[in-house]
């Protein structure tokens, strides 16, 4: 017979370690570019931790970053808002709307009022749901009482929360399930109206149900934010993102639409990655 | 779980290359049988029909159940669907195989032509041929060998139609043979239709190894 009886499926291999696959979103009068890295490196001590992290991300697309444990994606994502200040050396420019960020004279609060961060555990303070959403308003000198409600509401209103509290406002944040604290969370880097949010696996710490609410949330959010995720979640990075970032050792290897990771890869580790046949 | 699914792909993978080694027998035993007037075999072709459907049934189910329950991506995900596309493919190859049995158990005892049938013999062998080239490309994930499946249709294409010419000629001179030429013209359809099907296969493979979906007789044309 003319059939060869080796047919197994075959393994691949992961030889192809340079391969890299950087494809830049086309940048649009009505999507345009608002944030983006050039030569960026962070150092933690003299261990580099991330270098060749260049992208671009487009006006109201969700951007996720994968990669294993360890690949420098929440490095990137911290250090896009300077949170890794304290922790880290970065170097390189980070241009939000064209202006780098990534300088000493840059007024951290105020950048980090535009770019938003969400992180993996919710963090409520222990205050009323009302008292955590207006916290940084009241820091800011915000005082009108019908202004700081109507921002309230709105912000628990985008973070598709207001149903479940609206009747609770002044009870402890803490008292929430963990996917309502999230959304809190969501709502309370939202009331600062940011033109960016960044999210460190936010659903990593919920169950299913809470999960898919947040996720419904951000593509509700993305109609009035830029949105750049980390998640360790192949399905929800492929649910929700338009673009994905796959980070390997330090580098990103792979940039390109999301449909296009998950269906035909051009890089031999992205494949493996996201399939779950890695390592 | 990797190593599961890994196991189930190769048995999916296995299945659909079993399906095909039979469709390619079938198509080989339904050419034979036409050109040898051999009417059991057609008989058994027919009977034997059902085997194939089982087997894409079979494969669809197990093809089914491993997006559901593995939710594959990017080259897992191609090979699945590959499969489950070329299975249909398949099939319908194997439904124009018994189309050609039961022509040739009702072309027994009408005029016939001699010279037509040895035509009809020449594209039986290379349909033949372009099934076991499919099979072959899809076993080796060879993306240039399912490209070359058309070289080998259009030549079926070729021999197609001067075979036609040659039915309508007789059927002019005899009209005793205007029954046994309806048959040969469908006959001379199916295996066109089977070497269309396997051209399908071929763009599965393309798929497989590129993530193109492609149509590969019009990239054919446009060279």
């Amino acid at each position: 017979m003319f059939i060869n009886p080796t047919s197994q499926h075959q393994h691949n291999d992961n030889t192809a370690w340079l391969d890299r696959n950087i494809v830049a979103p086309a940048a649009t009068a009505e999507t345009p570019v608002v944030l983006e890295t050039k030569g960026m490196h962070v150092y933690y001590g003299g261990n580099e931790a991330l270098y060749e992290g260049d992208l671009q991300f487009l006006e109201h697309q969700i951007t996720a970053l994968i990669g294993p444990s360890g690949s420098g994606k929440s490095t990137f994502l911290r250090s896009l808002n300077r949170m890794n200040d304290n922790v880290a050396k970065v170097t390189g420019q980070i241009l939000y709307r064209g202006v780098d960020v990534n300088q000493p004279d840059i007024d951290v609060y105020e950048m980090r009022r535009r770019i938003g961060m969400v992180f993996q555990r919710p963090n409520p303070f222990a205050k009323s749901i009302y008292e955590n959403i207006v916290f940084a308003l009241r820091r800011r000198g915000m005082t009108d009482k019908k202004q700081l409600d109507e921002i309230v509401e709105t912000s628990l209103k985008q973070a598709a929360i207001w149903e479940e509290v609206k009747d609770k406002l002044d009870q402890s944040a803490l008292a929430l399930s963990g996917g309502q604290q999230q959304r809190l969370c969501i709502a309370r880097a939202l009331a600062v109206k940011p033109d960016i949010l960044l999210l460190d696996e936010p659903a990593s710490a919920l169950d299913p149900v809470s999960t898919s609410q947040l996720e419904n949330t951000l593509l509700k959010l993305k109609a009035s934010y830029t949105i750049i995720i980390v998640t360790h979640n192949m399905q929800q990075a492929a649910r929700i993102s338009d673009y994905t970032a796959f980070f390997n050792l330090g580098r990103v290897l792979e940039y390109d639409e999301t449909s296009r990771i998950f269906t035909s890869p051009k890089v031999q580790l992205t494949n493996n990655y996201v399939a779950g046949d890695f390592g | 779980m990797r190593r599961l699914f890994d196991d189930e792909l190769d048995e999916l993978d296995n299945g659909f290359t079993e399906m095909g080694v039979l469709v390619s027998h079938t198509v080989q035993k339904a050419v034979a049988a036409f050109i040898n007037h051999d009417r059991e075999a057609a008989q058994q072709i027919i009977a034997e029909d059902h085997q194939i459907n089982d087997r894409e049934i079979d494969l669809e189910s197990k093809s089914f159940e491993m997006i559901a329950l593995y939710q594959p991506v990017t080259t897992d995900l191609r090979e699945v669907v590959t499969i489950l596309k070329a299975v249909s493919d398949l099939e319908r190859a194997g439904d124009h195989a018994r189309n050609i049995a039961h022509a040739t158990i009702e072309v027994k005892g009408q005029h016939r032509s001699p010279e037509v049938e040895s035509q009809l013999a020449t594209m039986g062998e290379q349909t033949t041929e372009i099934v076991k080239q499919a099979i072959q490309a899809y076993v080796n994930k060879d993306e240039q060998a399912a490209r070359d499946l058309v070289a080998i249709n259009n030549q079926l294409a070729a021999i197609n139609e001067r075979l036609l010419r040659e039915v309508y000629n007789q059927a002019q001179a005899d009209s005793n043979v205007i029954l046994a030429a309806m048959k040969y013209s469908a006959v001379a359809a199916d295996l066109l239709r089977i070497a269309d099907y396997m051209i399908n296969v071929g763009e599965w493979i393309v798929y497989l190894k590129t993530g193109q979906i492609v149509e590969l007789k019009l990239m054919q044309n446009n060279d």
